[in-house]
């Protein structure tokens, strides 16, 4: 029914009336610190140091990445001995060798195996290999995770889909200070001669944070 | 006697350490539910800025040695109900540590 409502107006149908907007026409907050943001940006415009185009393309840039690239190195490492070799010993190198950003952050991979399951969080904030797998999920941010993946690593990949079997250690990641985290999935049985395209389609974000396996084919 | 010089490391993979249980103010990138604790030194990381004259302005000197230092979840939390092996691994900046013989 569309006039459920109690308010008083006029239902002449020559005069439109007004309801309020399905969505609030300042859909904005303007924060402290978004605040800040403006300000300093504009300053730093305003001197020359940066041009609003080169914002612009950093944050089009930050946006343009997602786990397709670390699909991309977990696949190679799949198929290939050496690279995985290079991989758990210089992560940043494995992804120069890709053709991809070094990263500034030292990049520390960890492989899941049937002896270990590694799971990445960072209790402090939000630290993510951004440059390899685009911005963290929230999820990722929220204090829930932060605050429980620590503590009970079983019970949140449990509410995740994923079971850990009890022979496996389960080996939490905090990810405090300079150091970022990719998790090497195991990689699904069934796929042997598959090709790094193919493997690479496999291979999800979640999986590279730990809450989850790599795709079954 | 290494020490004289802070950005020289103490310690190597396998060194059973313990964490300090300090709680200074400020930006400190120790979490709290590690202080006091156990562990093993997993590996160096390198020698970094100290985030806590870092996070002022400053340049971070001396700078740090960090490790990633393993503990048993069983030995991090009082009533951990995962299995008895599973493990936390940190980022510990050398000032934090000190050895446990």
């Amino acid at each position: 029914m569309p006039h459920d409502h109690d308010h008083p107006h006029s239902h002449d149908p020559a005069m439109p009336h007004r309801h309020p907007p399905l969505r609030p026409d300042q859909d904005d907050t303007v924060t402290y610190w978004r605040a800040m943001e403006i300000a300093v940006r504009g300053l730093l415009i305003d001197k020359g140091i940066l041009s609003a185009d080169e914002i612009r393309r950093a944050v089009e840039d930050m946006d343009s990445r997602t786990p397709s690239l670390g699909a991309r190195v977990v696949a190679k490492a799949w198929t290939d001995p050496e690279y995985r070799k290079l991989l758990l010993t210089d992560g940043n190198a494995a992804c120069e060798a890709l053709g991809m950003d070094r990263g500034i952050y030292k990049l520390v991979v960890v492989e899941n195996t049937d002896e270990v399951h590694n799971v990445i969080v960072c209790t402090l904030c939000s630290c993510y290999p951004r440059w390899l797998l685009g911005l963290p999920p929230d999820w990722y941010k929220s204090r829930n995770y932060r605050s429980r993946v620590i503590n009970e690593p079983r019970d949140v990949l449990r509410e995740f889909g994923t079971e850990i079997a009890d022979a496996t250690v389960v080996r939490v990641h905090d990810s405090t200070a300079d150091m970022r985290y990719l998790v090497l999935p195991s990689r699904p049985a069934g796929t042997d001669g598959w090709s790094e395209e193919r493997l690479a389609a496999l291979v999800t974000r979640d999986s590279m944070i730990g809450v989850a396996f790599a795709k079954a084919p | 006697m290494a020490g004289a010089d802070p950005t020289d490391p103490r310690f190597v993979a396998g060194d059973a350490v313990a964490v300090r249980a300090l709680y200074p103010l400020g930006h400190v990138r120790t979490p709290y539910y590690i202080r006091g604790k156990r562990g093993v030194i997993e590996r160096l990381c390198g020698v970094y800025g100290n985030p806590e004259e870092l996070a002022y302005a400053r340049p971070g000197l001396p700078k740090q040695p960090l490790y990633r230092v393993r503990f048993l979840q069983r030995d991090v939390w009082p009533g951990y109900r995962g299995r008895a092996h599973d493990t936390v691994d940190i980022e510990i900046y050398q000032h934090w540590l000190e050895p446990v013989r």
